[in-house]
């Protein structure tokens, strides 16, 4: 599960000030579902995604990450996540294999385990034609589906997806999604952002829109339609951002 | 920490830098081909240029001194020479490297001579040119032989004996070991090797290893592995070391294999024996110039780290490796200045400290005092630096500067 609470992550730029990449964001993710965090470029996703991965520290507010706090033990928080996006790429020079393998042992698995595990990641995924390849020499599709298994190589609990299909072809993207939705089947804490209203309309439980830093609506897709009276999630989304802009 | 963490991240930064051909060239290729290169390609061509010439018999011009017929036939006759009248012009004809040098000869020479009261001979030639400098060097050995014969015959004349004019002799002996004479002149040499490439091994790993892997985006994926930050910092910092290590160790190798090929070949020369260029090494100070290998590459891996870390991209870590390579490569130059010895105060210079203990311990020179400050300040900058790149691979802005 995961639990943002008042999550705030203020930076200081010489010339733009303060900054507000995420400003008391409060949500809750629960396992088997998929929350989705709606938002435009710069609207504050990815500070938010990386403040729940420990890849920055908040400056306000916490989070607990399957279980563990997020200020308190950033290294069990890691240790229960899966993090993909755009920005996390692979080891050009190693091989498929070798990129699992070295994550794998990261998160602390044993070389018995690790071979059991790359086996039934690459059965999974269908990358045994692959596996013994160089990561600069696959193509598009090949690593994401390495990036997919790098990430699943420690079973996490709390998946968390900034982006995943920023830049990649419809086939590929479309692969994204299907794996994203056997997570939640498989009963993990799904969270997912982007800034693609028929991604988040087709696999999101409930969707935070997210606006300047801050959460401006959270709910399922009915219910934000409902509450903005418009048909579709874009319109939603627009009117959501624009009337939040006036306030 | 944890030694298992710090081992796996090691373990992959060596397998993924021994696949970089950057790495490769720069702490493997050029470590090894720079000795033999250096030595045997440009020592050779040197060698040629010398030995040519050496065998020319310089077209040299005589000013003057038409009423000293003797002494210009004497030079004609040595066959050190091709001599000429000079013509018009002959200064420009030097200057033009036409001629290789001049010789004026005052009027009334010979005569003088007789009386004991020559008046000076002046030899020209082009300043730094090797030819010239070399004809003007036959010039002054023909004119100092007749000098001294002149004396003699003078003396003789007067029926007193040659030895009045030269009553001792003046005679040098070297009573350092040949192992400290080798190490007195290689010393400066070995501390600018082991600096230079000590600083050109851990270059390129550390660009990589933390710039490059910001501007290709595995850091963030690294991030997000339970490693604490300091167990990344080590493990990366480990490879920039081994970096630094081997290609220290291999020019070295280079270096020795290179200086025995030398040797075999000089001894099986025709000359045999080639003149006693074999340059002994008092083993134990080479020993002790290893031992402090160590500290220097941990201080420049360290620091090199630590600017990549700062930088956004390769690039950006490129610009900023060149000004610590050259803070390195300054004061080996300063060290291996005749005259500068190792003081307290020098001792607590980074790099040039290297440098001049290096020369000492070779030289057979054993200042425990010196030798354990420099060993102590060395290893206490490098683990200031380290920790610098730790606590800035814990700050945000570093790590996710862009």
């Amino acid at each position: 599960m995961i639990e943002a609470r008042l999550l705030t992550k203020v930076f200081r730029d010489k010339r733009k000030g303060e900054i507000r990449g995420s400003d008391a964001v409060s949500f809750r993710v629960e396992p088997g579902s998929i929350y989705g965090l709606l938002g435009a470029n710069g609207a504050g996703k990815t500070t938010t995604l990386r403040l729940l991965a420990t890849l920055l520290t908040p400056t306000g507010g916490t989070a607990s990450v399957a279980g563990h706090d997020i200020t308190a033990e950033p290294d069990k928080v890691r240790a229960n996540v899966g993090f993909l996006a755009t920005s996390t790429a692979l080891y050009a020079r190693l091989t498929a294999r070798e990129m699992i393998a070295y994550f794998g042992r990261l998160n602390g698995l044993g070389e018995a385990d690790l071979r059991a595990r790359i086996r039934s990641l690459a059965d999974e995924l269908d990358m045994h034609d692959f596996l013994d390849r160089r990561c600069d020499k696959l193509s598009t599709g090949m690593k994401q589906r390495t990036s997919i298994a790098r990430m699943l190589v420690h079973d996490p609990q709390v998946m968390i997806f900034d982006e995943p299909t920023l830049g990649l072809d419809v086939i590929a993207s479309r692969a994204i999604v299907q794996f994203v939705r056997q997570c939640r089947e498989r009963g993990k804490t799904v969270l997912y952002s982007t800034h693609v209203m028929s991604e988040a309309e087709k696999l999101c439980d409930v969707i935070g829109i997210i606006h300047g830093g801050r959460l401006r609506a959270e709910g399922t897709l009915a219910a934000i339609l409902e509450r903005t009276g418009e048909t579709d999630l874009e319109e939603a989304f627009v009117r959501i951002v624009s009337e939040e802009g006036r306030s | 920490m944890s030694g298992r963490t710090i081992g796996t991240i090691y373990a992959k930064e060596l397998r993924d830098s021994l696949r970089d051909r950057r790495t490769l060239i720069s702490t493997f290729l050029m470590p090894a081909l720079l000795m033999p290169v250096l030595i045997l390609g440009v020592g050779t061509l040197a060698s040629r240029v010398v030995n040519r010439a050496r065998q020319e018999v310089p077209r040299v011009m005589v000013v003057g001194g038409a009423d000293s017929p003797g002494i210009r036939a004497d030079l004609e006759k040595s066959g050190r020479f091709r001599v000429e009248a000079a013509s018009a012009g002959w200064r420009g004809l030097i200057a033009d490297r036409k001629v290789r040098a001049a010789v004026e000869i005052p009027a009334g020479f010979e005569k003088a001579l007789e009386s004991g009261s020559a008046p000076a001979v002046t030899i020209y030639g082009f300043g730094g040119e090797l030819n010239s400098g070399m004809a003007m060097g036959q010039l002054r050995i023909f004119f100092t032989g007749l000098r001294e014969r002149t004396t003699t015959r003078l003396l003789a004349a007067r029926g007193i004996p040659a030895s009045v004019a030269r009553p001792f002799e003046v005679k040098e002996a070297n009573v350092a070991p040949p192992a400290k004479t080798g190490g007195n002149l290689v010393g400066g040499f070995l501390a600018y090797i082991i600096i230079t490439f000590g600083v050109i091994g851990a270059m390129y790993p550390a660009m990589d290893l933390a710039a490059g892997e910001k501007e290709r985006g595995t850091m963030e994926t690294l991030l997000c592995s339970p490693a604490s930050r300091t167990d990344i910092v080590l493990g990366k910092f480990l490879m920039v070391l081994t970096g630094s290590l081997a290609a220290v160790a291999c020019s070295l190798v280079s270096l020795a294999a290179t200086l025995a090929f030398v040797g075999s070949a000089l001894s099986a020369g025709p000359a045999g024996g080639g003149g006693g260029i074999a340059l002994a090494i008092d083993p134990l100070g080479l020993l002790g110039v290893l031992a402090m290998v160590l500290p220097v590459s941990v201080l420049f891996s360290a620091v090199l780290f630590t600017t990549s870390l700062f930088a956004r991209s390769y690039k950006e870590a490129q610009t900023y490796a060149q000004p610590v390579v050259f803070l390195a490569i300054i004061p080996v130059g300063i060290g291996t200045v005749p005259g500068i010895d190792l003081s307290l105060r020098l001792a607590l210079v980074p790099v040039l400290n290297i440098s001049l203990v290096c020369k000492e311990m070779l030289s057979g020179v054993w200042h425990w005092g010196y030798i354990a400050a420099i060993f102590g300040t060395t290893t206490l900058y490098a683990a200031c630096a380290l920790a610098l790149a730790v606590r800035m691979f814990r700050s945000e802005s570093f790590v996710f500067r862009s």
